[in-house]
């Protein structure tokens, strides 16, 4: 559990469009890392390269490293499938499957791994709940479908789902972005509590947040329309938001732009 | 307190005394209206666009019509038919009886042309089902797209075969290369009713067997394309947050896309026994006329209510025996519907994604 990441001269392809370009970058464990930048400069496309749902996309390309403690993800040897199942990942939109119940929402993943015995899932299924600070609010209706919760309580249903099956890392894109300001604040009291277990990054475009849930904060930006994205620095959170190294970062945290 | 939206409805009714109490009821800001009860027109009425009032009135129009259209047809089938029904020598429900070569002592029941139509259209739905749900899921989910587009096109182009040019292939081709088969399985399963030796000539081919096999053909590109386009509607966060679980891709299939396509791919399964239960022409040139009744066994012959009617045709002279068939024809009507409405229900069911 909790393992560090280090992506190595990453680059990204969209078919023949150049995404993101050359992003070495450390995430240590027990750590939230934040990524900030304005839309399309491929953030987003980082952290989906980051468990390796970047090659769904027809046409999509990877080169470069990123080593899960030490082991390349995208080595020819591993199993996209397995990569998955050790980073979770979690949504912009709050995604539970609508025919599943609850617990079976929780659970799902531990199905798909293969695990039968049910006690072991129902235990499982209370533990993520707990974790997610969803127990109390569903407990009685377990077996009701998860489309039924809230916003907030379906994003925590999601990110109960994805620590179900005790992921060495866990990756937030826009967790946040669709839920109201109280929803919010429960979920980033919640990464404040799961980064004591598990390293997470979260993409975000509220600064704040990012001042607020992160440990450390990576800046991206793209110097124009086709222009490859590029990561322009990282470097503790307090840091970036009080005494950034570069005028653009500067220049996007204060809110003034090109 | 001006709620522009009260006066729409009583803008086209004429006597400005009633159309006051007409949208009072869900409205209850209508105080407006009442200074001007006099008015000749009602001049408080919106504007609405005459492009509005054009469209509004196709619409509902075409609605109207379809409708219309139906309830004469249904009408059509009842009052031709009932002359026949009283003259009628047997039970026209439960006979196995059909002669009406002599308009004076009608003997016509349905009970067979019924299980032979309800046997064809259901071994065919049996044998498309599945393969329409797999060929929908490889066009889907498994062939690359380069190749989807055209293999789709092939399926489509399938439903444009003429139903006459498949009844001549189920006769001339698939009959013979069927007739081993039909042997084999007469000789080693024929302890299962199904499979017993049948009312008619098995190498001749002219069974409820090869008849299910091309109506299954026939009925396949329907059912592939309405499933195939359900399918293709899947919500990628859906089918992401899957994969993003570790799912492969036949758990992905399998956790999204097969619950989120599960009412379509019923109804177009529906579709499809729709257009089975009303095949005529195939079935006509295909079935080979028995005997003795209906035994349940895939290798009886007999004739289904649509090949039956369209047989009889040179019949049709005679008011009355014409009625008989028309009697059939209505059985028919009624069988589509009750299927359409069992497929409704099963849809409406399955909410959960709407």
């Amino acid at each position: 559990m909790a393992k560090r990441l280090d992506i190595k001269d990453l680059n990204l392809y969209y078919g023949k469009f150049h995404a993101v370009e050359n992003v070495s970058l450390a995430v240590p464990p027990r750590n939230v890392t934040a990524f900030i930048g304005p839309s399309g400069c491929g953030k987003s496309t980082v952290l989906r390269s980051l468990n390796r749902m970047h090659e769904v996309a027809p046409g999509a390309r990877v080169e470069g490293k990123v080593l899960l403690d030490g082991e390349d993800i995208y080595a020819s040897t591993v199993d996209p499938v397995e990569v998955r199942r050790t980073i979770g990942m979690v949504f912009q939109r709050p995604n539970p499957f609508p025919t599943m119940s609850i617990r079976d929402n929780v659970v799902a993943g531990l199905k798909l791994a293969g695990v039968k015995n049910k006690k072991e899932l129902d235990e499982v299924a209370e533990r993520s709940l707990r974790g997610a600070n969803l127990w109390n609010e569903v407990k009685d209706r377990l077996d009701r479908p998860g489309g039924g919760l809230s916003g907030g309580q379906q994003q925590r249903l999601c990110i109960a789902r994805a620590i179900a099956v005790q992921p060495d890392v866990l990756l937030m894109d826009e967790p946040c972005s669709a839920l109201d300001p109280i929803s919010t604040l429960a979920i980033e009291d919640l990464i404040t509590e799961l980064k004591k277990d598990y390293t997470i990054v979260i993409v975000t475009h509220n600064m704040q947040q990012a001042a607020r849930v992160s440990d450390q904060t990576a800046f991206f930006n793209l110097l124009g329309v086709g222009q490859p994205g590029q990561l322009i620095e990282v470097d503790d959170t307090e840091k970036i938001f009080s005494n950034p190294g570069q005028k653009a970062t500067e220049d996007y945290i204060s809110g003034r732009f090109g | 307190m001006n709620d522009p939206v009260v006066a729409r409805r009583p803008a086209r009714s004429g006597e400005p005394g009633a159309e006051r109490g007409v949208p009072a009821a869900p409205h209850a800001s209508e105080a407006p209206i009442p200074p001007t009860p006099e008015a000749p027109q009602t001049p408080k009425a919106p504007h609405v666009r005459p492009g509005d009032r054009v469209f509004r009135g196709l619409a509902t129009g075409s609605g109207v019509f379809i409708v219309a259209l139906i309830g004469a047809i249904g009408l059509f089938l009842v009052v031709q038919a009932i002359p026949s029904l009283g003259l009628d020598q047997v039970n026209f429900l439960t006979s196995r009886e059909w002669n009406t070569s002599d308009p004076a002592n009608l003997r016509f029941g349905i009970l067979d042309l019924l299980l032979v139509t309800i046997v064809v259209s259901l071994l065919a739905l049996l044998i498309a089902m599945p393969i329409a749900l797999g060929i929908a899921l490889f066009l889907t989910q498994y062939a690359p797209r380069q190749l989807a587009r055209p293999f789709a096109y092939v399926i489509d182009l399938l439903a444009a075969v003429p139903s006459i040019v498949f009844g001549l292939w189920g006769l001339f081709v698939l009959g013979p290369v069927l007739y081993p088969v039909s042997e084999w399985l007469i000789e080693h399963l024929g302890w299962i009713p199904f499979f017993a030796k049948g009312n008619v000539n098995v190498q001749l081919g002219g069974t409820v067997f090869t008849a299910g096999i091309v109506v299954a053909v026939m009925i396949l590109p329907i059912i592939t394309a309405v499933s195939r386009e359900v399918f293709e509607r899947t919500p990628t966060m859906h089918v992401e947050g899957a994969i993003a679980l570790g799912a492969t891709k036949w758990e992905v299939v399998r956790t999204t896309v097969l619950p989120f396509g599960k009412a379509g791919y019923v109804s177009a399964s529906m579709l499809g026994l729709g257009r089975a239960l009303g095949e005529t022409i195939a079935v006509m040139i295909i079935l080979s006329t028995a005997t003795s009744a209906f035994g349940w066994s895939l290798f009886d012959g007999g004739a289904t209510f649509a090949s039956k009617i369209a047989l009889a045709a040179p019949e049709f002279n005679d008011p009355r025996s014409a009625g008989a068939y028309i009697a059939a024809g209505l059985v028919l009507f009624v069988l589509t519907f009750v299927v359409n409405a069992i497929a409704r229900s099963i849809v409406a069911g399955h909410k959960e994604y709407e």
